[in-house]
């Protein structure tokens, strides 16, 4: 009971904290990863004090938010595009870590440490904040940019070399102390070497395997089960799953979800998932952010405020010129240099994870990491500023120089169509097949999992997901495309569509199919211009050819059936309006058999058949005749 | 014995008078093709390849249709413009049409007296058929005078059947092929070849 009582009063703390200063961060501008750091801080033991030792074990809980992002990121990076940037987080990455260390070990051994405490701490501070650049980037939009694509790779490298670095750190242990990890233990340990890595790579390649020719048909199944809560399940079981494997034989579990990701990023479950992780992994980061705020000592950082402060910008300013360097050596613009630089200035949550192996493996006096520790997070907290004096300070004045932005970015080509039609039945598949014949290729989403299945192997963009999710329809492009067809089976599921639509994206143009007349009716009260019947056009083909066959001219017959639908559309727009007023007064069955009648004796009023007055000889001949 | 090819345009020909008499009397012949062109294309979506098929299979090429405001219906326009191809029918390389036989056959309300510099319609018919030949001449092909059925507005029933009568007799004996082009060519109109 008690355990449960102080759970629901940390949710409290935290979720109150979170709700309290995110909004009005991002109000100021400052972003919500500054919004949850400020937050930590304050409910952090050294203001509020709300909560105390339990926040690296949070932390540790809420690090599960970048192995959800990173799996996220791999959603969104298809494999040949992951190629194309193996130089770039190659070189540009080894060039960073090894490059930043060796200023960093060398700063360490003027400052009088020995040689074995300053390379662990120099690799721990080469390292910068995955969960911090990427959520932060993402939210300023600048992911696809020559610089956030290059940050990016660096970030990628330092998650793959993470992995040799711990490893490498018990070689440091100063002799008398014990040199074994006691975390990380690992299913391998105590393996000859090469069955070692013979593990890891059969680890890798079970990830690609079961993402290939698992994943996709258990997510079939799931979505035909149609339990909305279980294909979020899966998703999470995927993650975790993943994540586990990899602690198992020792790799980083961010990288091992990532590569699931990558393998998942071409399967039609993408949008799905994404829209079903992204929640989960903004809350976990948030959790993340706090809890990082909430570790900075500021009693340390009280008592020695010189130091810490001068050492914390020191070390910034060592990132950036490395970082600034190597931009210029590969060639980035000065303003997507500036973006790379800053982005990677800091020193990262991994920083945490290294010191805290080293304070077990006693590489270093508990006052240096301590001091280390602060440095990470107070690095990590000027972050947020850094982005924000790049944006407002240093961009602009790089305007002049924006000619040499107009390039687009090359590398990441997103697939964003200026169409998107929901529902692929057969109304909304003739709709993409006659738009594909046309050469205008249309972003496809559907909740049908066969259909999706179907229309993927004939060569489709079809995404598997709900239309009348928000977050889905921005994952599929909604925010850019130009026009949205609505052509779900459901009435109702169109009226949701439309509605959210006008709500999030109103600046789309909606094509919404309506079933029928009353259907017909509640679109044009919700203000929807472009709606259509879909039995209005082929029923009155069919009646014009049934003319035809009667022995009817064709011509004659083909205009009488344009000349009803234009009729009955008006009829349609004018009947709507009056409706409501009948409706106070009678019944909805009787409203409908009323409509019917009025629409039926409007038709009677109008003459059907269009009289071609052009074609009409008689008044010509009467005339002539009398003449 | 030769191929002909009758391209009707007429959007209302249920209310027609004479059109449809001409129509009953062309012969039921394999080689006549009669090719109703609001029928086929009540949408004006014209088939063009179907169309220079049809033309590159026959010799002789009717344009039958009654005038209206001094020119043919629209679909025939249309069919002018979609199907009388740059490079097929006339341009560069464009000699499918080349030598082939073309002349309208049309109705007119209004009688001869009516198509002159005296009458209220100012200029002859053949003023108005300018356009026609011109095309037919551009496709090098033989123009030649036109089949007329005038003052529609005023027939009686006799006229008529002898207007379609004519129109049978001559459709028989070009598809025949008893005939010489030259006299053809000098006559004032198809009718007085009879």
């Amino acid at each position: 009971m008690a355990a449960e009582a102080n759970f629901l009063a940390q949710s409290t703390v935290f979720l109150a904290a979170a709700v309290i200063c995110v909004p009005i961060a991002k109000r100021l501008g400052l972003g919500s990863v500054l919004g949850y750091l400020i937050a930590g801080m304050l409910i952090g033991p050294f203001i509020l004090g709300f909560i105390g030792d339990e926040r690296e074990e949070i932390m540790h809980f809420a690090e599960f938010g970048v192995v959800i992002m990173l799996f996220l990121i791999g959603l969104e990076l298809e494999p040949d595009k992951l190629w194309r940037l193996r130089k770039q987080i190659l070189g540009i990455g080894a060039v960073q870590v090894v490059a930043t260390s060796a200023i960093i070990f060398t700063a360490g051994l003027l400052l009088g440490l020995l040689w074995q405490s300053s390379l662990a701490i120099a690799l721990g501070l080469s390292l910068s904040s995955t969960a911090i650049v990427l959520q932060t980037l993402n939210e300023k939009e600048l992911m696809q940019t020559d610089g956030g694509q290059n940050s990016f790779s660096v970030l990628l490298f330092q998650d793959i070399a993470v992995i040799p670095i711990l490893a490498l750190l018990p070689l440091l242990a100063v002799k008398g102390l014990k040199d074994q990890a006691a975390e990380n233990e690992t299913i391998l340990e105590g393996l000859p070497l090469g069955l070692q890595t013979l593990g890891v790579l059969a680890a890798v390649a079970l990830i690609f395997l079961v993402g290939r020719y698992l994943v996709v048909p258990v997510l079939r199944m799931i979505a035909r089960s149609r339990v909305r809560e279980l294909f979020m399940g899966t998703a999470l079981l995927i993650v975790v799953s993943i994540a586990y494997l990899m602690q198992l034989v020792g790799l980083s579990a961010a990288l091992g979800t990532f590569l699931a990701g990558v393998i998942l990023a071409n399967s039609e479950y993408r949008h799905q998932l994404e829209s079903d992780l992204e929640p989960v992994k903004g809350l976990l980061l948030g959790l993340f952010f706090i809890a990082v705020g909430a570790s900075i000592d500021f009693a340390l950082v009280a008592a020695k405020p010189l130091l810490i402060v001068s050492l914390t910008l020191a070390l910034m300013a060592v990132k950036f010129l490395v970082l600034f360097l190597i931009g210029r050596f590969f060639m980035l613009s000065l303003s997507q240099n500036f973006l790379f630089s800053f982005s990677l200035a800091q020193a990262g949550e991994f920083g945490f994870v290294i010191f805290a192996f080293v304070s077990e493996l006693g590489v270093a006096t508990s006052e240096t990491l301590g001091i280390g520790m602060s440095i990470v997070a107070l690095s990590m907290t000027i972050t947020p500023l850094l982005f924000i004096i790049n944006e407002k300070i240093i961009q602009p004045r790089l305007c002049d120089r924006s000619s040499e932005e107009s390039e687009l970015p090359h590398d990441v080509v997103e697939e964003k169509n200026q169409v998107i039609i929901a529902g692929f039945g057969h109304f909304g598949a003739t709709v993409g097949r006659f738009l594909r014949a046309n050469g205008v290729e249309a972003t496809y989403i559907d909740n049908d999992p066969d259909q999706v299945n179907l229309l993927r192997t004939l060569g489709f963009k079809v995404y598997y997901g709900d239309a009348t999710r928000p977050d889905f329809l921005l994952s599929a492009g909604a925010a850019e495309a130009r026009v949205f067809v609505s052509a779900l089976p459901s009435p109702d599921e169109n009226y949701d569509l439309a509605e959210t639509l006008e709500e999030f994206f109103p600046n789309l143009e909606i094509m919404m199919r309506a079933k029928n007349r009353y259907d017909a009716y509640e679109f044009v009260d919700m203000g929807l211009k472009n709606i259509y019947r879909e039995t209005l056009d082929t029923s009155l083909r069919l009646g014009a050819d049934v003319l035809i066959k009667l022995g009817r001219r064709a011509y004659a017959s083909k205009r009488a059936g344009q000349t009803f639908l234009k009729q009955d559309e008006q009829a349609m727009w004018e009947l709507a309006e009056h409706r409501h007023d009948r409706e106070r007064y009678i019944s909805e069955a009787r409203a409908r058999i009323k409509y019917q009648e009025e629409v039926i004796k409007r038709d009677m009023e109008v003459e059907q058949l269009p009289v071609d007055h052009a074609w009409d000889s008689e008044p010509l001949i009467k005339s002539s005749r009398e003449s | 014995m030769r191929k002909i090819l009758i391209i009707f345009a007429h959007p209302r020909l249920e209310n027609s008078r004479v059109n449809i008499r001409l129509l009953e009397k062309i012969p039921d012949r394999e080689n006549i093709t009669l090719h109703d062109l609001y029928e086929t294309y009540p949408d004006f979506n014209i088939d063009v390849e179907q169309e220079k098929s049809m033309l590159s299979a026959n010799e002789i090429i009717l344009w039958h249709h009654p005038l209206y405001w001094y020119s043919a219906p629209p679909l025939l326009k249309q069919w002018i413009d979609m199907v009388l191809e740059f490079g097929w029918a006339y341009g560069t390389g464009g000699t499918a049409l080349k030598d082939k036989i073309i002349f309208n056959a049309f109705t007119s309300g209004g009688n001869k007296e009516a198509y002159c510099p005296e009458g209220y319609n100012c200029f002859t018919i053949f003023d108005f058929m300018r356009p026609f030949e011109q095309t037919a001449r551009l496709c090098l092909m033989e123009y030649l005078p036109p089949f007329a059925v005038m003052g529609t507005n005023q027939m009686k029933e006799a006229e008529i059947a002898r207007a379609a009568m004519d129109y049978g007799n001559l459709l028989e004996t070009l598809s025949n092929g008893d005939f010489d082009v030259k006299n053809a060519l000098s006559a004032t109109y198809l009718n007085d070849i009879l």
